[in-house]
């Protein structure tokens, strides 16, 4: 009975007015004496746990020994395909903070939505997981649709975002971390490597059509023009989800080019790779340079089908540094052997980390406190990938990697750029 | 097109023709089995893209099990893996037929419902069965790479693969319709439900196995899809519509008619994708098919139904 009460008096105590009064006046008084003994022992058996009141002036959900956080991704529908990675990951980030202490001396539990690769949907949970649970951050999104269809649900009601994709850049929100590459940092390192590696002059641009692809080839197009002094031969768009690249594949062998930059994704990148292969177009012959096939893409496509071309990513799960060997073996460990670790999984097992460096600088989890800490430049993370700086501007600083397939669906780095600040709005474009 | 020698204006054409023809016998195989289900029994099947992905996954089942226990099988194991698939898709259109379907025939719009629901069901089956992620069947190595008749030319072999099939099992419906006595059961009952059940013609059997030909051809289109493209829990939403167009674009009832619909509708598509981009080719070929079906709503090719 006691540990009952107990429970509603934490409850209490972070701020939800409307369970007090269902409780009679006379316990209400019995809850408060038996709560402010209940701060009184965890105060004094976790020295290094700031009292909830400090911690939380805004009605978070947040107790003395618990923080409840928001994951917002699609597990069922058509992006269901990419996002179970981040999924795992970030379950898997917080259960190993929670086994490590925890945040500000808080276990993290989770509440989980399913966006169902429906935009309006991830707008409605995002609104449900703050208005209602307060939760006090929310890993997730995917797409860049869902992100913009969550954006002004975030900036309404003040939340924090943590995501995990590479996407086209020009956004910068004080209430969204992004974890992935922006543009600039995937495609100009990439498309440098290229040109001087291979030689390329003439490019032929290929992506699924819509707006991550488009602004990203409208990036890589200016790149190659101004820069690189280099031809664009061809740009085309597929529809999502088209399987049919019989005429494309040949204008491209009629036009010729050096490289092949591609962007396709989801199900047509499937169809994209295997009909290059029986095409005769592989790796021996031709050099493509892809932005939208990681380990997990590669499981599909299968690996014969890839052999050969390359990849510019942040992380490859080949990454041959003690750190990352770890990281892949707790994976494995959790989500099965054969569970491939792509790129935007290893950003997604960022986001619980930086979260939490976040909040441990800010000595809060107010929002407002932890952007302040997020834009002070001091956030650090050794994550699989190498140590990542959390910028100001809210992105990243990484560095680039281009990965050479093999037939195994992993893939050989190739090449390791120098760190690159993040630059989510560059200039003349 | 300065620029490019003779030789590679030829052997572009002959692989863009190819690319046509490839594309020609995706449709139609896709179509097959709706044109049956549709055409002869009026039904719309709208999982009828997840008894291709039925199919799908038991060549991904079939080439892991392979792999595992008989790698020594490795090349000959999709030839026996096509007619698993067709079993196991006639299998369960059976069961769907017999335990949905069958109640209603009377009832159009809700078979159009009732097939939706249970495609979604399908998909949540798969993903829960295989996982989100996509797969991708092993492929024998005799399917992959391609066909050089001279050194500029690559005629992919998996395109001729599925043209293949898409050849055999056209010839075999039409066989199965036209020559065998189920067809005449089946092509009477069509015509006239009443009459055919008056001179002893059991409909209820006929309606049953209709529907499973169906699926079952279905699940060999999704079989040989998968040297194509790849496999997961939605694939078969991804060919629902283009099924439905050429179905309704060659007129509902008429295996000639789909053959016809599915190699105008594939010619249009790939020569305007190799000249303009992909999505514009769409959008013009779609148009076209608007413009006709308002002058000729009941498609290319009719025959007289009962109504």
């Amino acid at each position: 009975m006691l540990s009952k009460k107990s429970r509603f008096s934490a409850t209490d105590s972070c701020g939800r007015s409307g369970n007090g009064a269902a409780v009679p006046f006379r316990n209400q008084i019995a809850l408060a004496v038996v709560g402010a003994f209940m701060f009184a022992a965890a105060g004094s058996a976790f020295a290094e746990t700031p009292p909830t009141s400090k911690v939380n002036t805004t009605h978070l959900a947040v107790t003395d020994k618990e923080v409840i956080v928001g994951q917002l991704h699609s597990s069922t529908g058509t992006m269901a395909i990419s996002e179970t990675g981040s999924i795992e990951a970030e379950r898997l980030a917080i259960e190993q903070i929670n086994a490590a202490g925890g945040v500000l001396g808080r276990k993290i539990k989770i509440i989980e939505e399913d966006g169902a690769s429906d935009w309006p949907t991830f707008a409605e949970k995002a609104k449900k997981l703050l208005e209602e649970n307060h939760v006090a951050a929310i890993f997730g999104c995917w797409t860049s649709a869902s992100r913009k269809a969550v954006l002004p649900v975030l900036e309404r009601d003040n939340g924090l975002l943590y995501y995990p994709t590479f996407y086209e850049g020009l956004e910068q929100s004080k209430n969204v971390v992004y974890t992935g590459q922006e543009a600039t940092q995937q495609v100009f390192a990439g498309l440098d490597w290229v040109a001087k590696t291979k030689h390329a002059k003439t490019f032929y641009l290929i992506g699924s059509d819509y707006i991550w692809p488009r602004t990203t080839m409208k990036l890589a197009r200016k790149y190659i023009e101004t820069v690189l002094h280099g031809k664009v031969v061809g740009e085309e768009y597929a529809a999502l989800g088209s399987t049919a690249f019989g005429s494309t594949i040949n204008k491209i062998r009629l036009k010729k080019p050096d490289v092949i930059y591609a962007a396709v994704v989801g199900g047509s990148n499937v169809s994209w790779f295997k009909q290059l292969k029986a095409a005769g177009i592989t790796g021996k012959t031709n050099t493509l340079l892809t932005l939208s096939v990681t380990e997990d893409e590669a499981k599909g496509i299968g690996g014969e089908n890839l052999l050969g071309f390359y990849s510019a990513m942040k992380y490859f799960q080949s990454l041959d540094t003690p750190r990352n060997k770890e990281f892949v073996k707790q994976f494995k460990a959790k989500f099965g052997a054969d569970a491939p670790i792509g790129d935007v999984t290893q950003a997604a097992y960022e986001g619980p980390w930086l979260w939490k460096a976040a909040v441990e600088k800010a000595g809060s989890f107010d929002t407002d406190k932890v952007v302040k800490a997020e834009e002070s430049g001091k956030i650090t993370f050794d994550a699989p990938e190498g140590m990542v700086y959390l910028e100001p501007n809210h992105h990243l600083r990484t560095r680039l990697r281009v990965g050479e397939w093999r037939a195994d669906g992993q893939a050989d780095i190739v090449y390791t750029s120098d760190y690159i600040m993040p630059n989510p709005f560059p200039k003349g474009y | 097109m300065d620029g490019y020698s003779l030789t590679d204006l030829w052997s572009i054409l002959v692989m863009q023709g190819f690319s046509g023809l490839s594309l020609f016998s995706v449709l139609l195989l896709m179509a097959l089995g709706l044109a049956i289900i549709f055409g002869q029994m009026g039904v719309i099947n709208m999982a009828h893209g997840e008894f291709m992905t039925i199919g799908a996954y038991t060549i991904y089942l079939c080439s892991k099990i392979t792999e595992q226990y008989f790698p020594a099988l490795m090349p000959y194991y999709f030839v026996i893996a096509i007619f698993a698939a067709f079993a196991i898709a006639f299998a369960i259109g059976y069961l769907v037929e017999f335990s949905l379907i069958r109640h209603l025939y009377k009832r159009p719009l809700d078979t159009l419902l009732a097939t939706w629901g249970l495609s979604l069901i399908m998909q949540q089956i798969f993903r829960s069965t295989f996982g989100a992620r996509e797969v991708s069947a092993t492929l024998p190595d005799w399917l992959m790479g391609s066909w050089k008749p001279t050194p500029d030319i690559d005629i992919p072999l998996n395109g001729l693969f599925v043209m293949g099939i898409s050849i055999i099992v056209t010839i075999a419906v039409v066989l199965f319709l036209y020559r065998t006595s189920w067809g005449l059961k089946v092509r009477a009952t069509t015509q006239n439900r009443v009459m055919a059940g008056a001179v002893g013609i059991n409909t209820k059997k006929v309606d049953r196995i209709t529907f499973a030909v169906g699926c079952g051809i279905a699940g060999i289109a999704g079989a040989s899809f998968t040297t194509i493209a790849s496999t997961g829990p939605t694939s078969g939403s991804l060919y629902i519509v283009d099924t439905f167009l050429v179905v309704v674009f060659g007129g509902a009832s008429s295996v000639v008619g789909t053959v016809l619909s599915a190699f105008s509708i594939a010619q249009a598509q790939s020569i305007l994708t190799f000249f303009m981009t992909e999505a514009m080719g769409k959008v013009v070929t779609l148009m076209a098919i608007i413009v006709i079906l308002m002058l000729r709503p009941e498609g290319l090719f009719t025959s007289k139904v009962r109504r």
